[in-house]
């Protein structure tokens, strides 16, 4: 158990200093969570392969189609988690996306699918910041507000479309489908690395990212330095839902239609690459690059199912299982720091 | 007194949290070039001023002017925009982010904090490490910096001091003065009448809520002010803070009740070897960190060490969880009240909680059986008990009297104490110790960390020093006067103690 | 000398009078009492809406439609006042469900002991993960939500649907009712509901329930084993759902693997509406128990006012936000 004595530190000296071994284990913990997920990523990839020899270009393409909305969902995940909150309303904005952009869409030109798109945007981003305005407002604990916000935005999708249908111009899908630039770097790819990109980088770089990581870290050290905890909350779940709007684009791009209840998997599944990808739940602690990968091998978990001849329908229990693994792993490896 | 000179002026402030009034009617006069002491015994509201002052929660009532304007701040940002900071009792840096991360969170300019950093005497401090893995008194030195960086008119030390080493706190009593010279305000909160009377210009004493009195802070007005904390007049508090038989004959014959034999872990513990008799007070005194943490931590069952053994009455034992520690009559009082009591349950069940340890007592509870033996316990230790349905309505000091309670009642050979006054008034504090001494005549040991010096030749009837992980000197009680004990605890002492 | 200054306090005095505040106060330290106060304006609006439709038949109904929900909320109960949350419930109950009516072939009662094992199970593994290795609870019960969900699947290509039946004493514990009006799942909540009540405020496990919600830490250093109370815990949490689970098949009479998903959010609301801190320490289950009576009225209410499903879906929700939301306020 920790005891979180000031004094814990003190006897070692006053300043972070000396030993090789101390400053080795400082880089893995800086850098590891950063070539982690690549590198399980391209083992995963290796894997797949060496067990079916044949996997290529087209292949690569349909993965990266796959795990784009996952993709975006662990986005959205991470951007709540990292300022100290959770979100399980993701799926349900996913699935509000999606049916908005598929029931609008069906009989739109290439530029007016844009510009609807553009406005699923706001949209998404506007029912996440309603998200965080109820958790900030309402004192309710962020699990409860989104587990029910969630549950509201699961009535808004159904009410929109009832059943599974609608359908987008052939030009807004082949925006995410096949490649463009080379036959190994699928235009997915390339679309949600533009997408997260313009909202991380300038997140990353400015002053609104640093406010994120203060407040998930410890909000009232964040709250005393001067940072106004409450709109930062709001703006994390901003980004959750602007996220997640891209999430419900990406699905409709991938699936050519709108589903009421496509988007509930969502949750589930972008909260567990969260965690596969490392990104504290305690908040503060993690970047989005390690999710989103986390989501690409996700996907991959059921083609390789299929390539090894099993039944698909494992992958959820493998999934689960890999959560479960994951942060008892995780919590392993802490109780026995703990117990030095 | 010169009225235009007054910089911040607090006026009939109220705040009341649910049932419970933190403030009644706090008055507060500073001015321009003058280091302010605010005292006040355990919930007198010196904390819930200064966050009304800074804005973290707003007043009921009362007004706060900034030279000669009304204010009313939202938020901490806003008051550091009209010049007053605070350092509050724990850093406000953000564990993970870097220092300079963290300047730039509170949009101070960095070079101006390592300029205060390097006069402080820790300039070489690396702004890129993140604050989760430097040590405590670093960071409120950082913390202090950071505020001076803002270039406050009104600097606000909430017990800055009380767990630093006192070369820091030195440090941070000059940029204190530098601060006066500048024609800037400090205002200063401690529990440490020493201090107050070394550095501060004036005093303002709260007592319930309420200002009940403002002195100059000249020599000889230590009683003025402890009498006006306590509300009674009693001019010696000061010194009697208990009336132990200290330095009573301890019957040499009988086998320690507890003994420590060359425990060591890591490079935090050396060697450590002393024990204890029954009926026996023994101080342990250390500037902060030298080990002694570990050392009560390692007693109580809560952390493992390398090599040595613990000895109860004789036997040798092996703790592996803080129930074992419990079951060989090792009973741990930490520092932090918040680590040992449930904050939102009853007296009662805090003080019955130990009774619960194994899954034999899961069944069903005699309440009547409960009842009595908690009662006499708080009864004993006179417990305020008005508030008694949720802990957290408590004052700091009847909180700590609730540990006491537990052990008390659940009962124990030896008892760790750890800093058991910190941040206690003096009233409580000296029932606490004429406790302590109560439970040693009859028969228990006592191990008794406190950071404040002078207090070990008051409670305790012997002392060991440690520094580094070590024990670096012994000495009876009578002898531990307070230049001895800083002598040793710097480790200024040439010879090593005699093996007890 | 500075001017005089009016006071800066933002708090504008209270437009309420004394009395109302009087009753406010009232409320927050009787807070179960506004609860059937609530319930009772519920009960009311539907008498008003469609008038006749509040009789005795009528409260049996809800009662026992209200016992599912209430038992799966018995174990959230006991999980949430210890700071945590199974978001595991859910699959529990449907994997329990399905088990029962997929394994009658071996007789009634081993199905039953068949279903609660899966509940002992997973509840094991949310123990020793929560417990042991100190994850999360929100993660870890997503993840064995997750996994025994998957697992249920898996299991239901292998079996032949033909072979699922709900044995009859189950069917009439769910939707059976003693001389016409006493719903017989009642007799199996109302001793459990007892029992945890008498076990929470009486007995060394309840008191120590509290204790770890409220601070871990404390209770450790106070030489309690911790993970073993909150293991046993996790455990009786899941064999509870598991028991909800049967409850509910007995009144739907077929098991599908969507069964008790409806029932997650509910658990927590009910748990959170009856008053019980998330963050643990505070509560008890005879608010949750009127907090699942409440949820399930609003559900009939909804009902009644003749909306298209998805409406009724966004109103509920609104609902048991607004409720929350008023809690937090009342006794924040």
């Amino acid at each position: 158990m920790v005891r979180n004595d000031p004094s814990e530190k003190g006897a070692t000296g006053f300043l972070p200093s000396g030993g090789a071994r101390v400053a080795s284990m400082r880089w893995a913990g800086r850098y590891l969570p950063v070539i982690g997920m690549p590198l399980l990523l391209a083992v995963a990839l290796l894997f797949t392969t060496w067990i079916h020899p044949s996997f290529g270009a087209f292949d690569i393409q349909s993965l990266a189609l796959g795990a784009l909305p996952l993709a975006f969902a662990a986005a959205a995940q991470t951007c709540v988690v990292i300022s100290g909150g959770i979100d399980l309303s993701v799926g349900s904005l996913i699935a509000v996306a999606n049916v908005l952009a598929a029931s609008t869409m069906q009989h739109a030109d290439f530029r007016q699918a844009l510009l609807l798109a553009a406005g699923i945007l706001i949209a998404g981003a506007i029912s996440g910041a309603i998200n965080g305005a109820i958790v900030v407002l309402s004192r309710i604990p962020d699990v409860v507000v989104t587990l029910t916000t969630g549950f509201i935005w699961g009535g808004v999708a159904l009410l929109i479309m009832e059943k599974p249908g609608g359908g987008a111009p052939q030009q807004f899908l082949d925006l995410a489908a096949g490649t463009t630039l080379a036959p190994w770097l699928p235009n997915a790819v390339i679309l949600l690395i533009a997408a997260v990109a313009v909202v991380w980088i300038p997140l990353k770089l400015g002053r609104a990212g640093l406010l994120v990581y203060a407040v998930g870290s410890d909000r009232v050290a964040a709250f005393r330095s001067g940072v106004g905890v409450e709109t930062t909350r709001i703006l994390a779940y901003t980004l959750s839902g602007l996220f997640s709007a891209m999430g419900g684009l990406a699905l409709t791009m991938t699936t050519a239609i709108g589903a009421p209840l496509a988007g509930v998997y969502y949750t589930l599944s972008g909260l567990a690459a969260l965690v596969i990808g490392g990104v504290s739940l305690t908040g503060g602690r993690g970047g989005i690059s390690g999710p989103v990968l986390a989501a690409f091998v996700l996907t991959l978990i059921p083609t390789d199912l299929i390539f090894l001849n099993i039944d698909p329908n494992y992958g959820q229990v493998i999934q689960g299982t890999l959560i479960v693994l994951v942060v008892m792993l995780g919590g392993f490896v802490t109780v026995l720091r703990n117990r030095k | 007194m010169t009225e235009a000179a007054t910089l911040l002026e607090i006026k009939n402030v109220a705040k009341r949290f649910g049932s419970v009034k933190a403030l009644r009617s706090a008055e507060l006069r500073v001015r321009a070039g003058e280091i302010h002491a605010l005292m006040g015994a355990n919930g007198a509201g010196k904390s819930t001023l200064v966050k009304i002052i800074t804005g973290v929660f707003p007043c009921d009532a009362g007004s706060i002017v900034l030279a000669g304007v009304a204010r009313n701040f939202r938020s901490p940002a806003e008051a550091r925009r009209a010049g007053i900071v605070s350092v509050y009792q724990d850093p406000a840096l953000v564990p993970d982010l870097t220092l300079s991360q963290n300047m730039r969170l509170a949009r101070v300019p960095l070079e101006s904090v390592t300029g205060y950093l390097a006069e402080m005497g820790i300039g070489k401090v690396d702004l890129s490490a993140y604050v989760r893995d430097l040590p405590q008194p670093i960071l409120r030195l950082i913390d202090l910096a950071r505020a001076l960086a803002s270039e406050p008119k009104v600097l606000l030390l909430d017990e800055i001091t009380a767990a630093l080493p006192s070369d820091m706190a030195g440090k941070v009593f000059e940029m204190m003065r530098r601060w006066r010279e500048r024609g800037h305000a400090v205002i200063f909160i401690s529990h440490r009448m020493a201090e107050v009377s070394a550095i501060c210009d004036r005093t303002t004493v709260l007592r319930d809520g309420a200002t009940v009195g403002v002195t100059e802070t000249a020599s000889g007005s230590q009683e003025q002010i402890v009498s006006l904390m306590l509300g009674t007049d009693i001019a010696k508090a000061a010194q009697s803070v208990a009336q132990p038989g200290v330095g009573q004959s301890i019957p040499k014959d009988e086998p320690p009740t507890l003994e420590v034999r060359g425990m060591g872990l890591r490079n935090l513990l050396h060697d450590l070897s002393f024990s204890l008799r029954p009926g026996e007070v023994l101080g342990v005194a250390a500037l902060e960190g030298q080990g002694q943490d570990e050392l009560f931590d390692c007693l109580a069952g809560v952390r493992r060490f390398d090599s040595g053994t613990i000895l109860v009455e004789g036997k040798e034992v092996h703790f592996r969880h803080p129930g074992d520690a419990i079951k060989a009559g090792l009973v741990f009082v930490p520092a932090n009240r918040l680590q040992a009591l449930l904050q939102q349950r009853a007296i009662r069940e805090n003080v019955a909680l130990p009774m619960f340890r194994s899954p034999r007592s899961w069944g069903p509870l005699s309440m009547a059986r409960e009842r009595e033996r908690v009662q006499s316990a708080v009864t004993r230790l006179q417990i305020d008990t008005r508030a008694e349905a949720e802990l957290r309505r408590l004052s700091g000091g009847n909180q700590q009297k609730v540990v006491l309670a537990r052990w008390i009642s659940h009962g124990f050979k030896t008892l760790l104490c750890f800093d058991p006054t910190r941040g206690i008034d003096v009233g409580t504090k000296r029932q606490i110790y004429s406790l302590i001494r109560e439970l040693a005549a009859a028969g228990s040991s006592i191990l008794l960390f406190t950071s404040e010096l002078p207090e070990i030749r008051l409670a305790c009837d012997r002392a060991i020093v440690m520094f580094a992980g070590r024990i670096v000197n012994e000495m009876p009680a009578r002898e531990a006067d307070e230049a001895t004990l800083l002598l040793s605890a710097h480790g200024l002492v040439p010879r090593v103690a005699a093996e007890a | 000398m500075s001017a005089r200054i009016p006071s800066t306090g933002r708090r504008p005095p209270s437009v309420l009078g004394k009395r109302s505040r009087d009753l406010l106060v009232f409320l927050r330290d009787h807070t179960i009492v506004a609860l059937v106060l609530l319930l009772c304006i519920f009960v009311f609006g539907i008498e008003l809406i469609r008038p006749g439709t509040v009789t005795p038949t009528w409260l049996s109904n809800s009662l026992q439609f209200a016992a599912p929900l209430g038992i799966l909320a018995a174990g959230q109960t006991l999980v949430m006042l210890t700071g945590g949350i199974d978001l595991s419930v859910a699959s529990v109950a449907t994997g329990a469900a399905y088990l029962l009516t997929t394994n009658v072939s071996l007789g009634g009662f081993a199905a039953v002991l068949i279903a609660l094992a899966f509940g002992v199970i997973v509840g094991a593994l949310n123990g020793i993960g929560v417990a042991l290795l100190q994850v999360q609870p929100l993660v870890m019960t997503l993840g064995t939500g997750l996994m025994s969900g998957g697992v249920m699947i898996v299991y239901s290509q292998k079996m032949l649907a033909s072979q699922a039946r709900v044995p009859g004493f189950i069917q009439a514990l769910g939707s059976g009712k003693l001389w016409g009006v006493a719903p017989l799942d009642l007799f199996l909540w109302v001793p459990l509901a007892a029992l945890l009540i008498f076990g929470l405020s009486r007995t060394g496990f309840g008191r120590l329930l509290y204790a770890i919600g409220d601070n871990r830490l404390a209770c450790h250093l106070t030489g309690i084993r911790v993970w073993r109370i909150l293991l046993v815990n996790y455990i009786l949490c899941s064999v509870v759902a598991a028991v909800g689970g049967l409850v509910l098949v007995g009144s739907t009479n077929a098991a599908d693997l969507g069964l008790a998903d409806v029932y997650l959010l509910p658990s927590v609301a009910a748990v959170i509406i009856g008053g019980t801190s998330i963050f643990g320490g505070r509560g008890g289950y005879g608010g949750s128990i009127v907090g699942a009576v409440i949820l399930t009225v609003l559900t009939s209410l909804l009902t009644l006012l003749d909306v298209p499903e998805p409406i009724k879906q966004i109103l509920y929700g609104a609902i048991i936000l607004v409720l929350a939301a008023a809690y937090a306020r009342l006794t924040g």
